[in-house]
């Protein structure tokens, strides 16, 4: 352990005499990180097609959506409860403009057509949530977010000419092409793998990028941002127009993983998972919500069984992540990240800092 | 940015800033009542006045933080009255903050970098800096300025009082600055701080005019050319300092109190 740790300070002092080469691509210079990203790639090979989809990908999936919303509330300090709303009208356009069931709904588009369509109206769609609810500030935000959700919720309910009612639209077709089912559990695996690691290190990267750090700094001091000649609301508003396409991505992963969609996707109560799921993970780095979305994952998957078994309601794996939830944020104002990195704290010398604070990648 | 028709009415007008009538009114209260002054480019300027005389809410004015209630501020022959504060910015104007406004979440480098992205291009690049980058080593020549080096890599919330005071100079002397508003820079700092501040302001181009908020006659004094003495939110008294100090009036408000 002290030997990585040397290694690295070492490192870093050489890279800062060579003038910041250190900061132009995201670091991976944890062995964890490596271990992680090969076990990731080679999934295929150890799980079956339940874990690979039930538990991987959703986790992904889930995951990216809830890292959105911490770019958002990380960075920008804006905590935004529409983030699923945003991915489940990206899932609805691409259902939309796509191949379906309801003939009388989908437009029969190509995937490659039907999607960039949606990508671009969720966009649209988050960037003008944004352009409201960035003039509010703290709960305020999440007040008007959480309204923009609700709405979107009982509107998809009570559309049937676009939405499809409460029934929703079903059978939402998934692209073939080359020869290749990619909604089959292994494809599938793959693209989704490669949209949540494309988000996470667009993110990480992102981070310690002009862009990035001026959001940051409208986190910590908005009036001083002004005061820096920095347009404060018009930067609120480009990153909610970026957490969107993050989520609007994970949106047409969700309508191919369930090949539906429907109101109950879009639940008020499945917003606020998203944020449970960026809270208990850590919103101060990129992987937090990958974290928290493991943890939901699992919990939401196994944690029925379990209470079965000691005898009790299995409807009742809410509870759990509710105890979970308070538990960690009572011992972490960061997530489980947090817990982790003052375990790791504990067992090194005081000399290091956590890892340099905000945007590490 | 610096359009054609805003160099020529810089040329136009002898004044770096110009206030007319500048009220200020927050509810019924009058924070600045009709305040008219000209400062010219280079202009070094101490602005004195017991507690609630309006001095930051003047600041505050200017920079557009809270635009004022009627009134025209001019700045280098340009009204930006009704600007919002980057714009103002962008046009060379800087303030600091009497305590300390920062990114305690950030590093000493990554808040000077900040300061020197707002008044230049590439705002919202996604770009992240490279090696050669024009701004990182703008932004590296100035933490060195106020004597921040070593602790440039080191997140500001854990800087000492006196280090994020020096920041707070930085984050205003970055990019271009014609005019800094210093709203009480010495506060807090110990004598040999005191010191090391004069010195900078001291060496400032000479181009570079300012506003200096300051308590402490012994910097304000030295650092300046004229004096505005405010009271109640209205000019009371202007001119050079040594005027300032003898007048009774003055000394009676400001200086009698007990004070030096």
């Amino acid at each position: 352990m002290s030997v990585t740790h040397d290694a690295r300070v070492q490192l870093r002092a050489a890279t800062t005499a060579q003038g910041q080469a250190a900061r132009i691509w995201p670091e991976i210079n944890h062995p964890a990180a490596w271990i992680v990203a090969v076990i990731l790639v080679i999934m295929p090979l150890i799980a079956n097609g339940f874990f690979l989809i039930e538990i991987f990908a959703t986790t992904m999936i889930l995951g990216t959506i809830a890292l959105s919303l911490m770019f958002l509330a990380g960075y920008g300090g804006m905590v935004s409860l529409m983030q699923l709303t945003i991915a489940g009208f990206c899932a609805y356009m691409v259902a939309v403009f796509g191949v379906s069931a309801n003939t009388n709904i989908s437009l029969g588009w190509p995937w490659w057509l039907a999607v960039p369509m949606a990508l671009a109206l969720a966009t649209l769609f988050g960037t003008l949530g944004g352009t409201l609810a960035v003039r509010t500030e703290g709960i305020y935000t999440i007040m008007i977010t959480l309204a923009i959700g609700a709405a979107f919720y009982y509107f998809t309910n009570q559309n049937w000419a676009i939405f499809g009612g409460h029934t929703g639209i079903n059978t939402v077709a998934t692209p073939h092409f080359w020869g290749v089912n990619w909604r089959s559990d292994i494809p599938f695996y793959y693209i989704v793998l490669g949209t949540a690691a494309l988000c996470y290190f667009a993110v990480a990267y992102i981070s310690r990028a002009p862009f990035g750090l001026a959001l940051q700094g409208v986190r910590d001091n908005p009036r001083r941002m002004a005061a820096l000649g920095f347009n404060v609301n018009a930067h609120r508003i480009a990153a909610y127009a970026v957490a969107s396409f993050i989520a609007g991505l994970a949106g047409v992963l969700q309508v191919w993983n369930y090949r539906q969609i429907s109101p109950g996707s879009v639940s008020v109560g499945a917003c606020i998972d998203i944020l449970i799921i960026a809270v208990v993970g850590g919103i101060t780095r990129p992987i937090g919500p990958y974290i928290g979305a493991l943890i939901f994952v699992l919990l939401r998957t196994f944690a029925l069984d379990f209470l079965v078994k000691i005898g009790l309601d299995g409807n009742r794996f809410r509870l759990i992540i509710g105890l979970g939830f308070l538990a960690i944020v009572f011992w972490s104002s960061d997530g489980v990240i947090g817990l982790w990195q003052r375990w790791r704290q504990g067992k090194r010398p005081t000399t290091t800092r956590p890892g340099g604070g905000h945007g590490h990648g | 940015m610096d359009s054609v028709a805003h160099r020529l009415s810089a040329v136009g007008a002898g004044a770096a800033l110009e206030l007319r009538g500048v009220t200020r009114l927050f509810g019924a209260l009058a924070a600045l009542t009709d305040v008219t002054i000209t400062v010219r480019p280079g202009e070094r300027r101490a602005v004195l006045g017991s507690n609630g005389a309006g001095k930051t809410t003047l600041f505050n004015c200017i920079t557009g933080d809270f635009p004022p209630t009627s009134g025209t501020i001019r700045f280098f022959g340009e009204d930006i009255t009704r600007f919002p504060p980057y714009e103002r910015i962008r046009r060379g104007l800087r303030r600091t903050y009497q305590i300390s406004a920062l990114f305690p979440g950030l590093t000493v480098q990554d808040n000077v970098y900040l300061a020197c992205r707002g008044v230049s291009r590439g705002r919202f690049s996604f770009l992240r800096p490279g090696q050669n980058d024009a701004l990182m080593h703008a932004a590296d020549n100035l933490v060195q300025a106020v004597h921040l080096s070593a602790v440039k890599d080191q997140r500001v919330a854990e800087l000492a009082h006196g280090q994020q005071r020096q920041l707070e100079i930085a984050l205003a002397l970055a990019g271009a600055p014609r005019f800094v508003l210093f709203d009480e820079p010495a506060a807090g700092l110990s004598p040999a701080e005191r010191l090391e501040l004069i010195e900078i302001l001291t060496s400032l181009p000479s181009h570079i005019g300012y506003i200096i908020i300051e308590h402490d006659m012994d910097v304000a004094l030295r650092v300046v050319e004229s004096v505005t003495m405010m009271h109640n939110g209205r000019i009371f008294k202007e001119g050079v300092p040594q005027e300032i100090q003898s007048d009774p009036e003055v000394q009676e408000l400001y200086l009698g109190g007990g004070h030096e």
